[in-house]
C-alpha cells in the first residue's frame, strides 16, 4: 500500500487462540485499514471463523496483540468490543429464532439509548433490505436461510459499527441472495464501513475486496491486493477450483 | 406429604358435603397449592431455559426462606402482631425471604455455577445436586439452633410449626359446606399479581429483552454487547427471589415447614416445569396449577398414599405422547 493508504483500524499480531490443549490459531497476523474490505479465505477448518471469535474477544487469546482504533483488546470482554465498533455477523446467522425481526434488529442496538438515532439506522437496515421491513413482525425462526443472513447483517448494523466482521454470509443461501448480499456488502462499503469478510466463496471475495489473506492449518499463508490473489497460481489451484 | 395435610383438614367441613361441595373444595385447594407450586417452578423453568441446567438445588432454598421467615418470627415476636400489624408481618416476611433467596441464589451461581460455564453440563448437574445437599444441610443446623420457635432446638429434622399469621375463618361463613378463607386469597392476592410483573419484565424491559436472547442463543447475545454472565446472575436472583415469595406463602398456607419441605414441594415444582414444558413460564404456571389440581383430586378421591404414583404417572404420560409438555410446542418461549 502506498504512504497515503488510510490508517489501520484493526490489528491482529501473532496471535495464537485454541479449544483443549492444542491451538487453532498459531501467531496469525492480519490488519484491516479504515474503508477497506479485507477478505479472510481459506479450507473449512482452516481457523477462519476461531481468528473472528477471537477478535470479538468470544474466544480465549493465548498470546499475541489486538488493537482496535488503538485500544488493546486482550482484557476486553466481548459485550464491550461491539461498544467499542467491531461487530460481528457469526457463521450461521446466529439470530434470536423467537423473537421478531424486528426484536432481533432492536438487539443489535442493545448498547444505544438514542432512541431516534436508533429508528434511523432502522429504516436504513429496512432500506438496504426491503424484505426485512416486509417481514417485521414474523419471528425470525420462520425467515429463509438467505432472510436470516440479511437479519444478520442488519442486526450487526444496529450497533454503529466502525468495522464489519463477516463470517461465510453466502453459506448455503440461494445463488440469487448471494448476489444480493454480495451487492450489499459493496454497498456499505461505499458508504464507508471496514469489513473483514471470511469466505469460502473465495472469487467472489477477492473480487469484492481490495486486499485478502489466505489462511492454511490456523497459518496466514499468504496476502496481497484481491486482483493479485485471484490471479496467484497456487490460490487458483487451491481455492479457485482451476 | 405435608400439602396433604392441608387437604385433610379442611376436608372435615361442619355440614355433610355434597358431591358438588367436594369437588369445589379439592378444587380451591388445589389451584392455592397450584400456584405456590407454579411461583416455585418459575424458578426451574428460568434457569433451565437461559443456562439448560435443572437446579436441583431451587427447592432447598426455598427451605431455607421459610427459616429465615421462621427465625424472623421468633426473633422480632411477630406472633403478637394482629390486625395492621399482621399484614406488616406478612409483607416484612414476604420480602426479607425473596431478598434472602434472591441473594443467595445469585451467590450459587456465581460461586458453584459460573465457574463451571463452558464445561461439560454433567459438571454443571453434579455441581447443582451438590448445592441440594449443602442447604438441606444448613436447613438442619438451622433447625436444630436453640429457639422456641424451633422448639428449642431439641429436634433439628421435625417439622416446626409456623405461626397462623392469617386467618383461617371461611370467609362464606361458618356453616357454608364449601370453606375459602384468607389463606386461599392471600395465596392468589400475591403470586398472581407476581406472575404478571415477571411476564411484563421478560417481555418488555431491556433486561428480559437480553434474558430471551441469552437463552436463544449466549454467543449471538454477547455478539450484540449483553454481558451474558450479568444476564444470567439476574435470572438466579429473579427467581430465587420468587422461590423466596413462595416459600413465605407455603409456610403460612400450610402452617408447618421442615428441613424436606425443599425437596417434596421442589419435587412437585419441577415437575410442574417440565409437564408445562420447561423454559416456558406460562408452562410453569399452567404445570403448576395441574399438579395442585391433580394431587387435591388424588388426595380426595383416590388416596393420599397414592398421589405421588398419580402425578408421576401423568407426567410420564404426558411425556410419552407430548414430549415437550403441555405450552412446550415449537413457539415455547425460552425464560
Amino acid at each position: 500500500m502506498s504512504n497515503n493508504s488510510p490508517p489501520v483500524l484493526l490489528s491482529v499480531r501473532g496471535v495464537s487462540a485454541g479449544y483443549g490443549p492444542s491451538d487453532v490459531l498459531h501467531t496469525v497476523s492480519l490488519e484491516v485499514r479504515e474503508r477497506e474490505i479485507v477478505t479472510l479465505i481459506g479450507a473449512n477448518g482452516a481457523g477462519k471463523s476461531t481468528t473472528l471469535m477471537t477478535i470479538s474477544r468470544i474466544q480465549k487469546l493465548r498470546a499475541g496483540v489486538i488493537e482496535f482504533a488503538g485500544h488493546n483488546l486482550a482484557s476486553t470482554p466481548p459485550d464491550q468490543v461491539v461498544g467499542m465498533g467491531l461487530a460481528q455477523v457469526p457463521e450461521g446467522r446466529r439470530i434470536f429464532p423467537r423473537l421478531t425481526v424486528r426484536e432481533n434488529l432492536e438487539m443489535g442496538g442493545f448498547l444505544r439509548h438514542d432512541q431516534a438515532a436508533m429508528n434511523r439506522d432502522l429504516e436504513r437496515v429496512y432500506a438496504l433490505f426491503p424484505i426485512l421491513k416486509e417481514r417485521d413482525r414474523q419471528q425470525g425462526g420462520t425467515l429463509s436461510g438467505g432472510e436470516q443472513q440479511m437479519l444478520a447483517i442488519g442486526r450487526a448494523l444496529m450497533s454503529e459499527p466502525r468495522m464489519l466482521m463477516m463470517d461465510e454470509p453466502s453459506m448455503g443461501i440461494a445463488p440469487i441472495l448471494v448476489v444480493r448480499i454480495f451487492q450489499a456488502i459493496k454497498q456499505l462499503r461505499d458508504e464507508g464501513m471496514t469489513i473483514l469478510l471470511v469466505e469460502q466463496n473465495a472469487r467472489a471475495a477477492l473480487r469484492l475486496a481490495d486486499r485478502g489473506y489466505v489462511m492454511e492449518t490456523g497459518s496466514i499463508t499468504l496476502s496481497g491486493l484481491g486482483r493479485e490473489l485471484l490471479d496467484d497460481r497456487r490460490v487458483q489451484e487451491a481455492y479457485l477450483g482451476e | 406429604m405435608i400439602m396433604s395435610q392441608a387437604v385433610v383438614s379442611e376436608s372435615v367441613a361442619p355440614v355433610a358435603m355434597g358431591w358438588g361441595d367436594v369437588l369445589s373444595q379439592q378444587l380451591i385447594t388445589g389451584v392455592s397449592n397450584g400456584m405456590i407450586i407454579a411461583m416455585i417452578a418459575i424458578g426451574y423453568t428460568m434457569v433451565y431455559g437461559i443456562i439448560e441446567l435443572i437446579n436441583f438445588a431451587h427447592g432447598d432454598l426455598c427451605t431455607l426462606g421459610s427459616f429465615l421467615a421462621l427465625t424472623m418470627v421468633g426473633a422480632l415476636g411477630m406472633e403478637a402482631w394482629a390486625g395492621m400489624g399482621g399484614t406488616a408481618a406478612v409483607v416484612t416476611l414476604l420480602i426479607s425471604s425473596a431478598v434472602f433467596c434472591g441473594a443467595l441464589n445469585w451467590t450459587i451461581d456465581r460461586v458453584a455455577y459460573r465457574p463451571l460455564r463452558g464445561k461439560p453440563k454433567l459438571a454443571l448437574l453434579v455441581s447443582a445436586i451438590g448445592c441440594s445437599f449443602i442447604l438441606v444441610n444448613i436447613a438442619l443446623f438451622w433447625g436444630g439452633l436453640p429457639m422456641e420457635v424451633f422448639g428449642g432446638g431439641n429436634q433439628a429434622a421435625a417439622p416446626k410449626d409456623f405461626p397462623s399469621l392469617i386467618s383461617n375463618e371461611n370467609l362464606l361463613g361458618a356453616q357454608s359446606a364449601i370453606t375459602v378463607t384468607w389463606r386461599d386469597l392471600f395465596v392468589v392476592i400475591v403470586t398472581v399479581p407476581l406472575m404478571i410483573g415477571l411476564t411484563w419484565l421478560v417481555k418488555s424491559t431491556r433486561l428480559g429483552k437480553a434474558m430471551r436472547a441469552v437463552a436463544q442463543n449466549p454467543i449471538a447475545a454477547a455478539l450484540m454487547g449483553i454481558d451474558v454472565n450479568r444476564v444470567i446472575g439476574s435470572t438466579f436472583l429473579i427467581g430465587g427471589a420468587l422461590g423466596g415469595f413462595a416459600s413465605v406463602i407455603y409456610a403460612l398456607y400450610n402452617n408447618t415447614i421442615s428441613f424436606q419441605m425443599g425437596y417434596r414441594t421442589g419435587m412437585d415444582a419441577f415437575t410442574a416445569a417440565v409437564l408445562g414444558g420447561i423454559g416456558s413460564l406460562p408452562g410453569a404456571v399452567v404445570g403448576g396449577i395441574v399438579i395442585g389440581l391433580v394431587r387435591a383430586l388424588s388426595d380426595g378421591y383416590i388416596e393420599a398414599r397414592w398421589t405421588n404414583s398419580v402425578v408421576f404417572g401423568i407426567l410420564i404420560l404426558t411425556l410419552v405422547f407430548r414430549p415437550s409438555g403441555i405450552l412446550g410446542a415449537k413457539l415455547r418461549e425460552k425464560v
